[in-house]
């Protein structure tokens, strides 16, 4: 009864997400003031009945919902969507919306055709660091994800200024310079909470099985994507990398998140497991 | 009475009419006049740009009140009568408040969505304000004109998108570097829509201001008029690694950077954007350089090619100002109708009026007997009779039947009401 609130929480949010998404991509060809409007809000309702969902299934569950893959998609989702109104509200980048929300509803999606159990968390794991280590990644990753799409839109923007074809979307799209800063920015963001969740992981792996680093294959490629934007960065700030490249980089980077997060559960074992 | 609009422009008549026709501001006063003075004409405005020249009247004829305004034209501007007729086209009415609402829309324009067409016909309606040549009907007309020409510009987009060099210039560096203000840019050679393109670049304040000429003597004019500062020729290349934006026009006949410079120069400013423009004929700038990451180029070919598109854009967007003017044009049809009736009930009214009381006051001299209450009550009577009797037609005008026109006419017929306008 209870678990069926809170999948029905979780059905309305898809459908917000959902219908922005599509809203999204009509505001792409049709470039209308009200049609983004329209958008924010069913964003905005999306995420309060996400939210809504996450803090169900914590109250349920009794431990940070993150348990289960339907969980950890979910809150991937939940964050990314955290972090694009952080970045709107602050920057107010036109026509973001139109490039996240479909990567967003993609991910919410999957999240919905996994196995939604509350299932119960190893006792071990038990602890405030739980809390700690999987935000920070979450956080992390959510900002990657917003750069991924940031970047796709510089991509697309440097393409008309280069073809010096000027279509629609041209007047539409904030300047190369807006996209490139903003990618930078959520960058900086993302590569402190990396950095942060993988120092954290290791501390408390020492505290539960009494070593920092065992090589598991997720602790291995969150180094490869902690090497990747650490690399990402330094070539930016020592070698001008900066604009298409970096956007290219930034798509790159993003990919490595998302093996970090689905390709090492689906094809490699974790301890990560869920 | 008819509303005229008689006038020509750039696409009805080639320049040397227009110019033949054209006011000057010292004539225009005395052609106000002049029209003013054709028997039945009882507004005039006259809107003389290099584009068009177009009068505008009120008058109680349409078609003959036409044929004195050609009339005064051709003899005052002793202009061959048939020429005149072909460039010169004729709106009367609905049409003619149509025809104004596109030219204050500037859907008429050379350039549609131009802001300067505005900002004349608010000038030709001020002349005729002090003049006193307009009145009633042509002041409201102007007024709706101006105010739906800025409801067509802020509801489309006829006039967005630059449709010059110089705005789309702006308009790209806009696009690539977002704020202006902490970018230097360089002056590479003179020429006059290098100049102008500089002008327009400069006024959107840039940090710095710099020009290379091949004669430093020019290089320090123009640098004194941008507020910047002059450097040798051959030092231009040094410069390059701390500029952002170039417009360059010298009357090289090669290039005056080659690739492989361009790449060094962006290794040496660490990749950060730059966007040349290059609008000399022959190119002065290697076309291959755009290939380079974060080099933009545009020659005058890529400028034009991208106005076009614009021009394009703003004219699909010309099409649904259309709808605007549309719904526009009704209300201001309304208002003139409804106005009709207005004077038509007051002159009834009036006459009513003055029956009665001349009337009231005959009896009071003949019958000096009675006493105030006596008088009241006749009074009294008297304005019941005239009330009822007026009421019944005064509804019917103030209802505005679609036969208005003829139920006005008939009613100033049979209360002998005409003669008052």
């Amino acid at each position: 009864m209870f678990l069926e609130l809170v999948t029905t929480f979780f059905e309305l949010a898809l459908s917000c997400y959902f219908t922005a998404a599509i809203l999204g991509i009509v505001e792409l060809a049709v470039g209308k003031a009200s049609v983004s409007r329209a958008m924010k809000v069913l964003i905005a309702l999306g995420f309060v009945l996400h939210t809504v969902n996450v803090f169900l299934r914590y109250v349920v569950g009794g431990h940070m919902p993150i348990a289960s893959m339907h969980e950890a998609t979910s809150f991937l989702t939940w964050s990314i969507v955290l972090i694009f109104f952080i970045i709107e509200l602050k920057y107010k980048i036109s026509l973001l919306g139109s490039f996240v929300m479909p990567g967003v509803f993609i991910l919410m999606l999957s999240s919905s055709v996994l196995p939604r159990q509350i299932k119960p968390i190893d006792p071990t794991l038990q602890s405030y660091w739980l809390w700690i280590h999987t935000t920070l990644a979450f956080l992390g990753d959510a900002a990657f994800a917003v750069a991924c799409g940031i970047g796709v839109m510089y991509l697309v923007q440097e393409r008309f200024v280069k073809s010096k074809k000027l279509g629609g979307l041209f007047h539409r799209l904030p300047s190369l310079q807006m996209l490139d800063d903003t990618n930078y920015r959520l960058l900086t963001i993302g590569f402190p909470l990396l950095t942060l969740a993988i120092i954290t992981g290791a501390v408390w792996a020492e505290g539960v099985w009494g070593t920092f680093w065992r090589w598991d294959p997720k602790e291995v490629w969150s180094l490869i994507t902690w090497l990747f934007y650490a690399m990402v960065l330094h070539v930016r700030t020592h070698s001008g990398w900066h604009g298409k490249k970096s956007a290219i980089l930034s798509v790159i980077g993003f990919a490595a998140v998302l093996f970090t997060f689905f390709g090492v559960n689906l094809l490699l074992k974790s301890l990560h497991e869920f | 009475m008819n509303i005229i609009v008689i006038g020509l422009n750039h696409k009805t008549a080639d320049v040397e009419i227009r110019e033949r026709l054209a006011f000057t501001p010292e004539m225009l006063v005395e052609g106000l006049s002049s029209i003013r003075g054709i028997r039945g004409v009882s507004e005039a405005i006259i809107l003389s740009t290099c584009n068009r020249v177009e009068m505008y009247v009120y008058a109680n004829d349409g078609v003959n009140i036409a044929e004195g305004i050609k009339d005064f034209l051709s003899r005052s501007r002793s202009l061959d009568r048939g020429k005149l007729e072909a460039a010169l086209y004729v709106h009367f009415d609905d049409e003619g408040v149509r025809h104004i609402f596109r030219v204050a829309a500037s859907l008429d324009s050379m350039v549609v969505g131009e802001p300067q067409i505005l900002g004349q016909l608010k000038a030709a309606f001020d002349l005729s304000l002090t003049n006193k040549s307009s009145g009633i009907i042509l002041n409201r007309l102007m007024k709706k004109a101006i105010s739906v020409g800025k409801r067509v510009r802020t509801q489309t987009g006829i006039a967005e998108n630059a449709v010059s060099i110089g705005y789309a210039a702006v308009e790209l560096a806009r696009k690539i570097f977002n704020n202006l203000g902490n970018k230097v840019f360089m002056l590479l050679g003179a020429g006059e829509m290098a100049e102008l393109a500089a002008r327009h670049l400069t006024n959107c304040g840039v940090r710095e201001v710099i020009v290379a000429n091949r004669t430093y003597e020019r290089g320090c004019a123009l640098a004194k008029e941008f507020s910047g500062r002059a450097i040798q020729f051959s030092d231009f290349k040094k410069e390059l690694v701390n500029t952002d934006i170039v417009i360059c026009s010298t009357g090289a006949t090669n290039y005056v950077v080659t690739h492989d410079e361009m790449a060094k120069t962006m290794k040496d400013r660490r990749l950060k954007s730059v966007f040349i423009i290059d609008i000399s004929v022959p190119r002065n700038i290697d076309p291959d350089i755009n290939r380079i990451d974060n080099v933009y180029l545009y020659d005058i070919d890529d400028l034009k090619g991208v106005i076009d598109t614009n021009i394009n854009q703003r004219q699909k967007e010309a099409l649904k100002a259309s709808d605007i003017i549309d719904e526009e044009v009704e209300g201001f049809n309304k208002w003139l109708q409804s106005l009709d009736a207005v004077p038509t009930i007051v002159a009834l009214r009036e006459m009513a009026d003055d029956i009665k009381k001349d009337e009231l006051a005959r009896l009071f001299n003949k019958l000096n007997t009675l006493d105030e209450r006596d008088r009241k009550s006749i009074e009294i009577m008297a304005n019941s009779i005239v009330n009822k009797l007026v009421h019944p037609p005064t509804v019917a005008l103030k209802e505005g039947a679609e036969d208005k026109d003829t139920l006005i006419s008939t009613i100033r017929k049979l209360y002998g009401l005409n003669g008052d306008r």
